[in-house]
């Protein structure tokens, strides 16, 4: 159990510095708004390797901190729109079989801008808003898979140092 | 990469590009509509040059208007993405500032935007 916290607690960590990254070096990609969701890496691969509510708790913790952080009270409410509608979306693919990381990480990441626009588009009470659901849409794919490409180099790694540690552990007790 | 990956990563910029070309002809525009939390602000024409001061409790946006084009000159909202917006100039492009919940909206003459935005 003590371990299990600790090692959540690693991950928010985790998480934040990607969002601090982000934070005070923004990578454009010529539409406003748009980031790369660096952070989301952690909640994709964590899907894989960690139970659910372990990974909606990383989110969750890393949401606010981050908001309370580098962000505002408002920024906290889009972010979170879009971290737990994300979550879910993932958490559903990732259970039907055929997708593999990226496409988990694609619908993620659109599910991720969908989540935050329409928070925008309730919180500034004007639906013109959602023009920009097209272009969210596309930027979602394009991120969505980058990061899930790294999702895909970075887990065997992740999943190797488990069971090594797993085999480890059984050997020492 | 599986192949339903690539599926879906094609349906979703299908349903992106398809919801574009969905969304009516944007003409240019004639006056913007600057909404403040959801209540009328008030509505400016996009020819008469001149810059909108939109002054809150939490703060101050400068819009500059003129010759059909519109764009944030300043503000002092936390994270300037209302400025980096850049200029609008069709019908129904937007400029949000999210967190003085404020929104420029242009209107052009074919009012059935207003349809959509109430």
């Amino acid at each position: 159990m003590g371990r299990k916290t600790a090692y959540c607690a690693v991950l928010v960590a985790l998480a934040m510095i990607f969002s601090y990254i982000e934070a005070i070096l923004p990578i454009h990609f010529g539409v406003p708004g748009v980031k790369l969701g660096l952070a989301n890496l952690v909640v994709v691969t964590g899907l894989y390797y960690l139970s659910p509510s372990e990974v909606l708790l990383i989110s969750t913790v890393r949401i606010i901190l981050s908001s309370f952080l580098f962000g505002n009270g408002v920024s906290f409410l889009y972010s979170f729109a879009g971290g737990i509608l994300s979550f879910f979306i993932m958490f559903l693919l990732k259970r039907k079989k055929g997708f593999s990381v990226v496409g988990v990480s694609i619908a993620g990441g659109v599910s991720h801008n969908i989540g935050q626009i329409c928070a925008a588009a309730w919180i500034s009470k004007n639906k013109a808003v959602l023009y920009y659901i097209p272009v969210l849409i596309a930027a979602g794919v394009f991120t969505g898979m980058l990061m899930g490409i790294l999702s895909a180099r970075i887990l065997p790694v992740i999943l190797r140092r488990e069971t090594g540690q797993k085999k480890n552990h059984t050997r020492k007790s | 990469m599986k192949k339903r990956d690539i599926i879906l990563a094609a349906a979703l910029l299908f349903i992106a590009a398809f919801l574009f070309f969905l969304l009516p002809d944007k003409e240019a525009g004639e006056e913007v509509r600057i909404t403040v939390d959801g209540q009328l602000y008030g509505v400016y024409s996009l020819f008469s040059e001149q810059e909108v001061v939109i002054e809150q409790e939490c703060g101050k946006n400068i819009l500059y208007l003129g010759n059909g084009t519109a764009w944030m000159e300043e503000a002092d909202c936390p994270d300037g993405y209302c400025i980096r917006q850049g200029k609008i100039r069709r019908a129904e492009q937007t400029i949000v500032c999210l967190p003085h919940k404020l929104v420029i909206e242009v209107i052009g003459q074919n009012l059935s935007s207003d349809a959509v935005a109430q």
